[in-house]
């Protein structure tokens, strides 16, 4: 019963899990949700943390348990891997116009971010105002996954999602 | 000595440093001297415990006896941690903070930049996780480095007490024995001299330019390696494990 449940159909109700600390995306969206497999009876489910020690990584597996249990399945494993390790570069097209909606600077290409890192490129754009007059105010903001930064026209704080 | 057993302690000194370090930078939570401190401290202390979760796991499996990260982390006296000296040396005021960060992260960005090809690919899978999050450490660190070092007087004379007082932990970060000789054979672990060489290369102009000096004297403390710490460590675990040891077995 449980297996005819396909992959495709799994993936596209995980689709419907946020992240709890930005809701506007879902774990796809953000590159988390790396496989899905049945072995058997057993729904494996493979996610990927973004940071070592991101806690939203607890909150997305109980999520998807809870999500899959709902759904009749019984037996439910979750892998955490870290291979091949998360990138921004994964956060998907979509998913960045949603963040930039939400107030929060979506992540440039990881290749720019070399350039970020030793303070030479200014590609930054404050999500309000389109403004390239930004100041980083401190690299680390309210999760460890982003750097919190100023926009120096409209005086907007805001965040940025770092590249890794 | 075995593959199995080398790994098993080599897992231990990389996890237990982390935890140890992350615990630390964790007692700055409410504390820092601004908030945008605060909230940094905190995220570089989260990545550091992370990493402790991840290796301290894959140290449990390696070990293969049912033990868990938790009871690695939690059911350990003093004198079974390996984790490095530096990392245990108490907070102290921001200057001694930010050295003891910037001392440890070049270790780690060049440590951790090695083990990425650990043919060992669980190591080298959680080291290049790792170094990502290093680089971001690394170059926090720094900047407050030249900020302290190179601002007031005050500031400048609290950064050199710091770098006179941590300056002897950094000889036992390439201390090398039994355990490292079996890996480096193996490729999955990297020659600490190789390390060394990178380390002094990248810290001694970033000192000077901090307008900081290489304390004069050679006397360097070790012990790590055979679980032998300064009074610090005891005092940090009898904190960290009271709950755990208080509830045993207590799940969240």
């Amino acid at each position: 019963m449980t297996s005819s449940i396909t992959t495709e159909q799994i993936f596209q109700l995980l689709s419907g899990i946020p992240d709890p600390e930005i809701p506007v995306i879902n774990i796809i969206d953000l590159g988390i949700l790396r496989d899905v497999k049945w072995d058997g009876e057993t729904c494996t489910v493979v996610i990927t943390p973004t940071y070592s020690g991101c806690p939203a990584m607890k909150v997305i597996e109980d999520d998807i348990r809870i999500l899959l249990k709902g759904i009749g399945i019984e037996k439910v494993k979750v892998d955490l891997v870290y291979t091949p390790a998360w990138t921004t570069d994964w956060i998907s097209d979509e998913a960045k116009e949603k963040l930039r909606a939400y107030g929060i600077a979506p992540p440039e290409h990881s290749s720019v971010d070399k350039g970020l890192l030793t303070g030479k490129v200014r590609h930054l754009k404050c999500p309000q105002c389109n403004s390239e007059n930004v100041s980083m105010i401190s690299q680390f903001g309210s999760t460890a996954c982003k750097a919190l930064y100023r926009c120096n026209d409209c005086k907007e704080p805001f965040d940025y999602f770092k590249c890794i | 000595m075995t593959i199995q057993e080398a790994k098993f302690q080599y897992l231990l000194r990389l996890g237990d440093s982390s935890l140890i370090i992350g615990h630390r930078l964790s007692e700055w939570c409410g504390s820092g001297p601004i908030l945008e401190e605060d909230i940094a401290l905190i995220n570089i202390a989260l990545d550091f415990v992370g990493n402790a979760t991840a290796i301290l796991g894959y140290a449990a499996t390696v070990e293969g006896n049912g033990r868990t990260e938790d009871d690695l982390a939690f059911l350990r006296s003093e004198r079974e941690f390996r984790n490095l000296l530096i990392t245990e040396q108490p907070n102290g005021d921001y200057a001694s903070t930010i050295t003891r960060q910037f001392l440890y992260d070049v270790y780690t960005y060049y440590l951790y930049e090695a083990l990425k090809s650990s043919k060992d690919e669980t190591i080298a899978a959680l080291a290049e996780k790792s170094h990502k999050e290093i680089t971001y450490h690394l170059r926090h660190t720094t900047e407050w480095m030249y900020r302290l070092g190179d601002g007031t007087e005050e500031s400048h004379e609290r950064m050199q007490n710091a770098m006179n007082d941590l300056w002897m932990f950094t000889g036992e970060l390439f201390d090398m024995d039994e355990v490292d000789a079996t890996l480096i054979k193996e490729g999955i672990a990297p020659d600490l001299n190789t390390i060394k060489e990178k380390w002094e290369a990248h810290v001694k102009p970033v000192i000077a330019e901090a307008t900081l000096q290489i304390p004069s004297y050679n006397f360097k403390q070790k012990g790590s390696r055979e679980g032998k710490h300064s009074e610090h460590l005891g005092f940090l675990l009898a904190e960290m494990q009271s709950v755990h040891r208080s509830f045993p077995g207590a799940k969240w």
